[in-house]
């Protein structure tokens, strides 16, 4: 008998388990326990749980919102594209559009704050990437995610695309400015 | 009829069915050169990942990349993975394929939809990636042609069913079906789930790009085809976990250490194995962290268990044969004998360390929740499933071809000393491949990127850490070696079919398979060949690697932005 034949006994379900087998089960069900109680664990005493509010919108409101945020609070230009920089009042919405191929605005947040996001694209799905810190967020066109972020340290932060886009993927790239 | 001859194989006693062997050898030929054809488009995106290199232009590069993905994930996997449920039923079971025609018939629209698709992305128009989320719109061939396939796959999946029911009703085998064809039953389940998901979202997303819908819910879509493309990759779990089972039995005449664990873990790959999908929607908008929990986890890990079982009993049963056969001293002499420059078990070892250590550990910690914040879309993924797809799988279907393609076509394995060397040369470079992606992942490196340094957006850029150009180029190498190893075994295959030593009906000057261990040897010492100290060693080291890597990754994600 080996495994490429029949099992000996055609009633396999009642054979026993061997000492080992049963050691290293238990070991692995109590393992996937543990493994299972951290999620919710984490929900509690953890500080990154990705908020899940979702809103069904449309490319044109989603943009209509954004463009009223940009208007209301920004506070030079930047880069190449000559971008708004937009500076939202602590604890308040911040709005960011993806599309072929940016992440508009840039936005200038405090340290230590925190700051409820609106994300969506206009036209085909992005990924939201933020390095260093390496959060990485799906967006997709026809839903508006909302969830916070508190930024932990000061600095010039990127936004970058991770989820393929097109020909012009690698070119889209934001900025997001953190100040003490 | 005519066309249902039998020849009993010289070198193991199985009894081939004319028909189902030449099923067998157009899916194995087809699969291998798929794996060819996919792997060159490898070689193609890690040399222009490497930046000091980058080979292609971007517009090459995202096709390329289509076109690398499709071949090897899809056309490869899925070609050997037919084979080998033909192997398990027909052969095994010693019964006549059901329906061979339809079996052809199956065979024809793979080979149709698998060109097709090449030819499609190859024009251009389709660069969408294997995932084509909408709305990016792909040619409507491109749809057209994976429908095509994955009907072909499903005819299949049904030839071998049909085949299980008559071994059933010819009693052609006696009492219950053996392991390895039970895992292959398992396979061939999950399948079908994969394939009818695919159909339900690749079929109105065809019917979009004709025109004829008007809009695919993007969430939707992302949800349904994840069904199909995570799945795919389950199918592909439980068809190597048969294999590495069928090859400790074809090398050390091993028997499971108990029939009733490694079926259940078995089973509980078809219970659990698809909620896994969802861990692709873990940082997704509109799905509830509940859902996300519960699913994620596979309802506890129910399905990674299955998988840690399978960890142990697979060396285990082999540790246990190689006791049983005198084996026995200290805790490692039943390995250390193991015939190394056999690359049907080399190559299964390799395969099984490789899955475990760098594919499984990573794939559960990155599927938790919370963690995959910090990995999701990033390079760490495509390094976590090089690990797991190629290292795990497709090495244990070479390591399977080795023993199986000389069988099938009656001709001596050519170049062994190259053979030798193969599966530690692919073994070797795909490991390269997956911890260099998965360290340029942890530095940020997006995946699917032509060029991570920014060129063209006016000075806009983000300064990867120089660590990071480093794994690619690392990477880069690793490639090139995982290539030549994998032409190896294209080349040793093919040649092997048409310029092997014919071996007509006598068996090989070496014995292929070694006779099974009987209840007497197992029982010699008192039965203490069941007592596995060596592997439940290996087990513990993978364990601690395991926990300590698990709670490493919370440690990282702590130290980020505060995320609610």
């Amino acid at each position: 008998m080996s495994s490429l034949s029949p099992p000996a006994k055609k009633i396999w379900w009642n054979e026993p388990i061997h000492k080992s087998e049963l050691l290293w089960i238990s070991l692995v069900f109590v393992w996937g326990l543990v493994m299972t109680f951290m999620m919710p664990y984490w929900h509690v005493v953890g500080k990154q749980n990705l908020g899940t509010e979702t809103y069904k919108t449309t490319p044109k409101e989603f943009q209509a919102s954004a463009q009223a945020f940009v208007d209301k609070y920004q506070v030079r230009t930047e880069g190449p594209k000559n971008f708004p920089v937009v500076a939202p009042p602590a604890g308040g919405d911040v709005y960011m559009i993806a599309r072929l191929w940016d992440w508009w605005p840039i936005l200038e947040l405090k340290k230590g704050e925190t700051y409820r996001f609106h994300l969506s694209s206009l036209d085909w799905q992005h990924g939201f990437s933020l390095q260093p810190a390496n959060i990485n967020i799906q967006v997709v066109p026809n839903y508006e995610h909302v969830f916070t972020l508190t930024p932990n340290a000061s600095g010039e932060y990127s936004v970058i695309c991770n989820e393929y886009c097109g020909i012009g993927h690698h070119l889209m790239i934001g900025k997001i400015l953190v100040v003490d | 009829m005519a066309n249902n001859i039998f020849r009993t194989c010289p070198d193991t006693g199985l009894k081939f069915h004319g028909p189902a062997e030449n099923l067998m050898k157009a899916n194995a030929v087809a699969a291998v050169v798929f794996l060819l054809v996919g792997g060159m488009y490898g070689l193609f995106v890690g040399l222009t990942r490497w930046q000091a290199v980058h080979l292609l232009g971007a517009e090459d590069f995202y096709m390329v990349l289509t076109l690398h993905g499709i071949n090897v994930l899809i056309f490869w996997m899925i070609f050997f993975e037919i084979a080998v449920l033909y192997f398990c039923s027909s052969a095994l079971l010693g019964c006549r394929l059901a329906t061979p025609r339809w079996a052809w018939l199956g065979f024809a629209l793979m080979v149709i939809g698998a060109v097709m698709n090449n030819v499609i992305v190859l024009q251009g128009s389709s660069s969408v990636m294997m995932t084509s989320y909408v709305p990016l719109e792909a040619h409507p061939l491109f749809y057209l042609s994976l429908i095509l396939f994955a009907v072909g796959a499903l005819i299949g999946c049904f030839v071998f069913f049909g085949t299980l029911v008559i071994a059933k009703a010819e009693k052609t085998y006696e009492g219950s079906l053996p392991l390895v064809t039970f895992g292959a039953v398992t396979a061939a389940i999950i399948a079908v789930f994969t394939i009818v998901s695919g159909a339900i979202i690749l079929l109105p997303t065809f019917l979009w790009s004709v025109g004829l819908v008007g809009e695919i819910d993007v969430l939707a879509y992302r949800l349904i085809w994840w069904a199909f493309g995570h799945s795919s990759q389950q199918i592909n779990v439980a068809a190597h976990v048969s294999v590495w089972y069928a090859i400790v039995a074809i090398m050390f005449g091993a028997k499971p250490l108990s029939e009733k664990v490694s079926r259940t873990a078995f089973l509980m790959y078809i219970l659990f194995l698809q909620l896994a999908s969802v861990h692709h929607l873990l940082v997704d908008p509109g799905v509830s962290s509940n859902f996300k929990m519960f699913n994620t986890s596979y309802a506890m890990y129910l399905a990674v268990m299955a998988s840690m079982v399978h960890g142990l009993t697979v060396p285990g049963s082999m540790e246990a044969a190689q006791r049983a056969r005198g084996h026995t001293a200290g805790l490692f002499t039943w390995l250390r004998k193991a015939p190394w420059g056999n690359p049907t078990f080399s190559g299964m070892f390799i395969s099984l360390v490789g899955f475990g250590f760098l594919g499984g550990i990573t794939g559960v910690v990155m599927g938790a929740e919370q963690i995959n914040i910090l990995v999701h879309n990033t390079l760490y993924v495509p390094g976590h499933f090089h690990a797991t797809v190629v290292l795990g799988s497709t090495l244990a279907f070479m390591a399977m071809s080795y023993w199986l393609v000389p069988l099938l076509f009656r001709r001596e394995l050519i170049w062994k000393g190259l053979a030798r060397w193969q599966p530690y040369l692919f073994g070797l470079g795909m490991s390269g491949v997956a911890l260099f992606l998965m360290g340029a992942g942890t530095l940020g490196v997006p995946r699917r990127h032509w060029d991570i340094g920014f060129a063209g957006t006016g000075g806009v850029i983000h300064e990867f850490p120089a660590a990071a150009y480093t794994m690619l180029a690392l990477n880069g190498m690793s490639v090139i070696l995982a290539v030549v190893g994998g032409a190896a075994f294209c080349l040793i295959m093919v040649g092997t079919i048409l310029f092997g030593k014919k071996l007509g009906d006598q068996p090989m000057a070496e014995p292929c398979i070694v006779a099974p261990v009987t209840e007497e040897e197992y029982n010699a010492n008192g039965g203490s060949a069941y007592a596995i100290p060596g592997t439940l060693v290996l087990a513990m080291v993978f364990f601690v690697s395991f926990a300590l890597y698990y709670f490493i990754n919370w440690k990282y994600l702590a130290e980020t932005w505060g995320i609610g």
